[in-house]
């Protein structure tokens, strides 16, 4: 249900990423999803290939800095074994304003998808599971492609 | 002959039954140490979707490779 509200009390945010320049602040959270591909998914692992992952997270960061003006980004990826609503993902973006901020977010977000050494193995509620973007039907012992 | 550290993850590691070994290759570039190793252990990812790591940096296929290199050969990736 969508809601409004308003209130005089502050609204609470993340203290490090508070700047006195930041007037645009945005967060994604990739969060497991239970529907893939029209497959339930019951769970899933990510496992990552840690020194490139974070090498080629933090290049990204930086190269985000120099393509949007914005003044600083954070990212934070899970490994191991989550569940159904468990954040996979948060980046945030600190800008000046905030088209630059929704832009580099979703940038930062989709060049993750895109280089970085880390793989999802999803288990599916009939008790299958694959390694995402990996796995042919071939690799499963079916016959022929 | 090389000795060249190769670490496997994901599909890879289930295939290969381990995480990391040292393997001894006249293999001259990294693509030739895949197709060697995809052979042996029967991988079935094409080597055109599979990257390469050389010591902690992406590296084109064409890479000679030396003795002492870790590398890791990368299956498509799905983080994010």
């Amino acid at each position: 249900m969508p809601a409004f509200s308003l209130t005089a009390d502050p609204i609470e945010t993340s203290p490090s990423t508070a700047q006195d320049a930041a007037g645009g602040y945005v967060v994604f959270e990739g969060r497991v999803r239970n529907l893939n591909d029209g497959r339930e998914v019951r769970s899933l692992e990510y496992e990552a290939f840690d020194e490139l992952a974070v090498k080629t997270g933090e290049e990204i960061l930086q190269e985000s800095l120099a393509k949007y003006p914005v003044l600083d980004a954070w990212c934070v990826h899970r490994t191991g074994h989550l569940q159904i609503g468990d954040i996979a993902i948060r980046v945030e973006v600190a800008s000046a304003h905030r088209k630059a901020a929704f832009e580099a977010c979703a940038w930062i977000v989709d060049e993750v998808k895109r280089r970085v050494p880390i793989w999802k193995k999803e288990h599916y509620s009939d008790g299958d599971s694959g390694w995402i973007n990996c796995e042919a039907p071939s690799d499963r012992g079916y016959e022929g492609q | 002959m090389k000795k060249i550290k190769v670490q496997y993850y994901a599909v890879f590691r289930e295939k290969r039954g381990l995480g990391e070994e040292v393997v001894e290759t006249s293999a001259p570039t990294a693509g030739d140490l895949y197709r060697e190793l995809a052979a042996e252990h029967k991988f079935t990812l094409t080597p055109g979707l599979v990257r390469a790591s050389i010591n902690l940096s992406f590296k084109p296929f064409e890479t000679e490779l030396r003795d002492g290199d870790t590398v890791v050969f990368i299956p498509p990736v799905a983080g994010g």
